[in-house]
């Protein structure tokens, strides 16, 4: 059963059980960005205020899998209060770790490692690529989160 | 080859060990089949007529004077014989349309026959149990061609709501229903529907995908005008779907898609189609798959339909009995309690766990269950889920199966808290 407890860790059921920046933000000033999973359902919205090239705050609503719910809740809590440009390199890491064959993680080879680390708490979701059906779940607030602010920066 | 009049025997025990895929081990322990809703797993006969046609006779059908050609068509044109008879088609083999699934007999359905008969003003009547395959081509055309699609009511019973049929049918040319849910297992009363539709002058299409393969089938019985469903849910192989409707209005029906084999003549200036099933059946059609068809057909008239539906009963029965005591409110069942007119198919709705998340689990036990919306996303909106997670039973399936269910039911819940 090894292999699902790499999917199931302790943190992903805790931010299942406990979503981080659970609920709504007033629109405007924030931007209210929609995901669906059309194939299992799962959905997720996020309501971003950016203030002078900073995500000061973000709040998560949705429904779904443990793993796209506990995505959510750890993205959420991951770039809260940072950068733009932090936040946007955070999504390529995050979707760069989530296209990591299972082998090039255990492998010496330590570029994505060092990417891995500097996730934190998010580092918890690399058990999800050895599930493939299930990766979609962990990006969708991802793909969300960057459409957001693909639309924030087409707003003039 | 069996005719179907033959004595009769079913053992679940003998078809598990006539049924290869089956003997899989998964994560460790051997695989534990309830998705037979989605995919039935053919049993040998099936597998070795197709492989035989591949080995022994295989050639493109129709029109080949050599030996092979002519023992490849037989086959071919024996499929429809044995589907003929399976659901009783009271002219035969000449109403029965070969497809690539259910799906496609419906898409034929509504732009062959919904197109030519039905118009702005025209309603058909669905209901909101339907498979996606039975909604959307209807959708199609009514962007196409202007006519209203309106939906039968389901009941906090799992059941259609019938009470307000009257008001419904009003301007109804065509009434679509599904003979069993694949979500809630209902099955729907499709004699009482037949007589309302033709009351009103409508006509009365099926959606017989769950049923073929786990009930008796019979079109004159049951009064229907149109039966669609997939081989592969009635051990077949996928690939192969069937459309059945009586002679004459097959006679009326326009071409669906072109090209080879559905053509009477063609010339530079345009062509004439068949006449009969082959009217509608464009380019090479599955010729193994229908030897695969008529083995399946053989196969479950050995076994006896009325046999097989008494022991999706049994089953279901007792897994509904065992999961409520088991696990109480915690597991949700999506569908009605009484065993009687419904099939094996149960839906979950594990109290705090999605239906993906269970389905993951139970995979590691070798469980095959599926998670999500069935395709019947009205049917889900109606009770307010995104997802279940379904097990369903097959001619095959065992009491140990349901053991092994409940035991990685458990598991899931645990694992949630």
């Amino acid at each position: 059963m090894s292999n699902l407890e790499d999917l199931y860790r302790e943190v992903i059921l805790d931010h299942y059980r406990s979503p981080r920046n659970r609920g709504e933000l007033e629109t405007p000033p924030a931007h209210r960005v929609e995901g669906f999973n059309p194939l299992c359902g799962d959905e997720v919205t996020a309501y971003l205020l950016v203030d002078d090239g900073v995500l000061t705050d973000i709040k998560m609503t949705g429904h779904g899998c443990s793993i796209s719910q506990s995505s959510s809740s750890l993205m959420s809590a991951a770039v809260k209060g940072k950068p733009i440009e932090q936040v946007r390199a955070l999504i390529t890491t995050f979707k760069k770790l989530m296209t990591v064959h299972e082998s090039s993680i255990e492998s010496t080879d330590s570029a994505p490692l060092q990417d891995v680390r500097s996730l934190g708490e998010l580092a918890a979701l690399q058990g999800v690529v050895k599930f493939p059906v299930r990766i979609k779940c962990a990006t969708l607030a991802w793909n969300t989160l960057n459409q957001g602010l693909d639309e924030l920066d087409a707003t003039p | 080859m069996a005719t179907g009049q033959s004595v009769t025997s079913f053992d679940p025990r003998l078809v598990r060990a006539d049924t290869p895929a089956l003997a899989r081990i998964i994560n460790g322990r051997p695989i534990t089949y309830l998705d037979s809703a989605a995919s039935s797993l053919p049993p040998r006969p099936v597998i070795d007529a197709m492989s035989r046609h591949y080995e022994r006779q295989h050639a493109n059908v129709h029109r080949g004077v050599y030996q092979t050609a002519n023992e490849s068509t037989q086959s071919y044109e024996g499929a429809r014989e044995a589907i003929a008879r399976f659901i009783h088609a009271p002219d035969g083999a000449e109403e029965i349309v070969f497809t690539k699934n259910a799906t496609e007999s419906f898409n034929l359905l509504a732009k062959s026959w919904g197109a030519k008969n039905l118009g702005v003003g025209d309603v058909v009547l669905l209901s909101v149990m339907e498979h996606h395959a039975n909604i959307v081509p209807w959708f199609q055309l009514r962007d196409a061609v202007g006519i209203e699609v309106r939906f039968i009511p389901v009941g906090d019973d799992y059941r259609l709501d019938l009470s307000n049929i009257e008001e419904l049918m009003k301007g109804v040319r065509l009434v679509s229903v599904t003979a069993m849910s694949n979500v809630l297992g209902t099955v729907t009363p499709l004699q009482e529907l037949a007589r309302i539709a033709h009351e009103h002058g409508a006509l009365i299409a099926v959606d017989a995908a769950q049923l073929v393969g786990h009930a008796p089938s019979n079109v004159v019985d049951l009064d229907v005008d149109f039966f669609m469903f997939s081989a592969h849910k009635m051990l077949g192989p996928t690939g192969l779907g069937v459309l059945w409707t009586r002679r004459d209005i097959l006679a009326e029906m326009p071409p669906f898609l072109g090209g080879g084999g559905m053509i009477a003549d063609v010339s530079t200036s345009g062509y004439v189609p068949a006449k009969g099933p082959t009217r509608f059946e464009a380019g090479t059609p599955p010729i193994a798959e229908a030897a695969g068809l008529s083995a399946a057909v053989t196969f479950l008239e050995g076994l006896g339909m009325q046999n097989i539906a008494q022991h999706d009963r049994d089953l279901t029965r007792d897994a509904l009995a065992r999961i409520d005591d088991e696990f109480g409110g915690r597991v949700r069942i999506i569908g009605p309690r009484d065993t009687e007119q419904r099939g094996g198919v149960i839906s979950m709705d594990v109290e705090g766990v999605h239906a993906h998340d269970v389905a993951q689990v139970l995979d590691q036990f070798g469980v095959c269950v599926r998670p999500g919306h069935h395709c019947a996303k009205p049917l889900m909106k109606r009770f307010n889920l995104t997802a279940t997670a379904r097990a369903s039973f097959g001619p095959y399936s065992l009491v140990s199966d349901t053991d092994v269910l409940i035991e990685a039911l458990n598991d899931a819940v645990k694992l949630f808290g």
